[in-house]
C-alpha cells in the first residue's frame, strides 16, 4: 500500500492539475492532490424513525489533535427534502455544500412543480466522490444524506471512495464502531421523535467517552415531510463515576 | 406565403418584424403526414399517420421511445427529428446516470426548445424542419407538449400536427373536456378516431396507423400490430352498434349533439360523426 502511494508520487507523467502532480519552476514534482485531511471532524449519526429522519454530529472541527473549531456545524439542509452531515475534511465539505447549493438552486429556477428528492440528490453526490475518487484525487469525506419526500423516508451514506448505500440506521467514522452495535439492538421503525432523540443522545455520549475528537456539545437535525429543521447546539450530562472509568490503567500498568 | 427579399437568411428580420425562415420551417412540418396527442389523467396517448412513399416501400417510422417515460410523435423532416430524438435520449439518460430518476418532461421540453432556438438565431443554421409531439410524465403527472421549430414549446391537453391535421383537431376540439376522465383504452379509441379524419381514401388500418401509450403505470411502448387492429376492430363494432341504435340526426344537429356524447358515460362516443367538411 505504501509502495504504490510512493511510486504514485513519483510518477511524473500526471501533468495535469487534475490528475495531481505538476512540474514547477524548480524543477520537482509537487503533488496537488488531497493525501490527508488537515481540518477533521468526527462521527456523524443517522436513523429513521416515525416521522422521517434524524441526524446528529457535535460541533467540533479537530486540527490533528487540537480541538480548533468547537462551533463548526457539520450538519446542512439541502433543499427542501434532505439534510447532510458530514466527517473528514471540512473544506471538502464546505466545498460540497456550495455544489450542493447550486444543484437545489438550479433545481428550483426551472420554476415547475418537479424538485431534487434526497434519492436524486444521493446519487449525485456519489457521482462526484466516485470521479474525484477516479482522479485520485478525493474529497475526503463520509457523507450521510437523510431525506423525506411523498412520505418516503431516504437514509445513505457516501463515503470518500464512491462506497453508497442506504439503510435504517448509519453511521460515519468512530460512530460506525460504538454507535452502531447500540443502534442495531435498540432501532424501532416505529419512534417516535422522543425515543429516537434518546437513543441518538446515548450514542453520542458513548462516543464522548471513547472518541478523542468529540465534544459535548451536538446538533440533531430533523427531517420530516414539512421541511428540515436543525436544533441549536446543547450539551449531555455526563457522568466520569461510572465503574469502567475507574483505574482506568488497571490493566495496563505504567500508561496513564 | 410569398416570397420576398427578406426571406434568405435566418438571421435577417423582415420590415413587419418577421423571422421568414422560421416560419417557412414551420410551414414544413406541415406537409409531413399527420400526428395526434391526447392526454387523460393517468395516460397520454400518440397516433401517427404511417405514409409509404410508394406501393413497394415500407412506411417511415414516426414514433420513437425516447425513455421508460418519454416518447415523441414527429410530422416534418422525420430525419431532423431522428437527430432530435437522439438528443433527447442522451439527456434523459443523463439525468438518469446522475440522478437515478428519470427526467421530468417538463424539464426535457425546454432543452429541446432551447436547442430549436439555436438554430433561428445562427447565420450558418437553419430552423429543425420536424414538429414534435413530446408525450410524458412528470411529478404532476402526464403531459402533452408541442415543440415547434421556432424554439417554442406549448402543452396541450390534445393536438395534431402535419397534412390534414385540422380534420384531427377539430374532432378533439370537440371533445377534449370530456379526455380526463377518459380510461386508457377510451383515450385509444379517440386517438384512432381523430387519426382517420386524417386519412385521405384510406380505411383506418394497423398498417397505416401507429399508437403509443404511456402512463404512470406503463412504461412508454408502441402498440404492437395485433392490438392495434383489435382496437380498430372494436371502432368497427360501435360504428354498427351506432348506427343500429339511433337513427340517423339531421346533419345540421349532430354538431350540437356532439358536444357531450360521453358525459359520465363509461361507453365510447358514437363513432358516426358528421361528414366533415375539408
Amino acid at each position: 500500500m505504501e509502495h504504490a502511494i510512493e511510486a504514485f508520487k513519483r510518477e511524473e507523467s500526471l501533468g495535469a492539475r487534475h490528475s495531481g502532480a505538476a512540474a514547477a519552476s524548480d524543477g520537482k514534482i509537487h503533488i496537488e492532490r488531497t493525501q490527508y485531511p488537515y481540518v477533521t471532524g468526527s462521527s456523524v449519526l443517522g436513523i429513521k424513525y416515525k416521522d422521517g429522519i434524524l441526524l446528529a454530529a457535535d460541533m467540533a472541527a479537530s486540527y490533528g489533535s487540537t480541538k480548533r473549531y468547537k462551533s463548526f456545524q457539520r450538519l446542512k439542509p439541502v433543499g427542501k427534502h434532505a439534510v447532510i452531515g458530514a466527517s473528514g475534511e471540512m473544506s471538502d465539505f464546505q466545498q460540497i455544500s456550495t455544489m450542493l447549493d447550486e444543484l437545489t438552486l438550479r433545481d428550483q429556477m426551472w420554476d415547475d412543480s418537479n424538485t431534487l428528492g434526497p434519492h436524486e440528490i444521493h446519487s449525485y453526490l456519489n457521482r462526484i466522490m466516485y470521479q474525484r475518487r477516479n482522479k485520485f484525487d478525493p474529497l475526503w469525506n463520509n457523507i450521510i444524506l437523510g431525506g423525506v419526500k411523498n412520505g418516503k423516508k431516504y437514509l445513505g451514506v457516501v463515503s470518500m471512495i464512491g462506497v453508497h448505500f442506504e439503510d435504517d440506521h448509519v453511521a460515519t467514522g468512530f460512530g460506525q464502531h460504538l454507535a452502531r452495535p447500540e443502534l442495531r439492538k435498540q432501532w424501532r421503525a416505529d419512534m417516535t421523535l422522543e425515543e429516537g432523540v434518546r437513543l441518538l443522545e446515548k450514542c453520542l455520549l458513548v462516543l464522548y467517552y471513547r472518541d478523542r475528537s468529540s465534544i459535548n456539545k451536538y446538533q440533531i437535525a430533523k427531517v420530516t415531510e414539512e421541511g428540515v429543521t436543525i436544533s441549536s447546539p446543547f450539551a449531555i450530562e455526563t457522568n466520569w463515576d461510572l465503574e469502567a472509568f475507574q483505574n482506568p490503567t488497571k490493566n495496563a500498568e505504567g500508561s496513564w | 406565403m410569398f416570397r420576398n427579399q427578406y426571406d434568405t437568411d435566418v438571421t435577417t428580420w423582415s420590415p413587419a418584424g418577421r423571422l421568414h425562415q422560421v416560419e417557412y420551417a414551420m410551414e414544413g412540418v406541415k406537409q409531413g403526414s399527420a400526428a395526434v396527442g391526447l392526454k387523460c389523467k393517468t395516460h397520454v396517448v400518440l397516433a401517427s399517420v404511417n405514409k409509404a412513399s410508394s406501393e413497394l416501400s415500407s412506411y417511415q417510422k414516426k414514433l420513437f421511445k425516447i425513455d421508460e417515460n418519454i416518447g415523441v410523435a414527429m410530422a416534418g423532416i422525420i430525419a431532423d427529428g431522428r437527430v432530435l430524438c437522439k438528443f433527447m435520449r442522451s439527456e434523459c439518460i443523463y439525468h438518469q446516470f446522475v440522478f437515478e430518476a428519470p427526467l421530468p418532461v417538463s424539464r426535457l421540453v425546454v432543452q429541446v426548445a432551447d436547442k430549436a432556438q439555436v438554430c433561428t438565431q445562427r447565420s450558418w443554421k437553419r430552423p429543425y424542419g420536424v414538429g414534435l409531439l413530446v408525450a410524458g410524465l412528470d411529478e404532476a403527472g402526464p403531459h402533452l407538449y408541442y415543440n415547434c421549430p421556432s424554439g417554442n414549446y406549448y402543452e396541450y391537453y390534445a393536438f395534431a400536427i402535419g397534412s390534414r391535421s385540422q380534420a384531427a383537431k377539430t374532432y378533439l376540439e370537440r371533445r377534449f373536456e370530456t379526455f380526463k376522465d377518459c380510461s386508457r383504452d377510451e383515450l385509444i379509441r379517440h386517438a384512432l378516431l381523430a387519426v382517420k379524419e386524417s386519412l385521405q381514401d384510406e380505411e383506418l388500418k394497423s398498417t397505416n396507423c401507429g399508437i403509443a401509450v404511456v402512463g404512470a403505470d406503463e412504461d412508454f411502448h408502441i402498440l404492437d400490430g395485433e392490438t392495434l387492429q383489435s382496437f380498430i376492430d372494436t371502432l368497427e363494432d360501435n360504428k354498427a352498434e351506432a348506427k343500429e341504435a339511433a337513427p340517423e340526426d339531421p346533419a345540421s344537429t349532430s354538431g350540437g349533439g356532439e358536444a357531450g356524447p360521453s358525459a359520465g358515460a363509461a361507453e365510447e362516443p358514437p363513432a358516426e360523426a358528421t361528414p366533415m367538411d375539408m
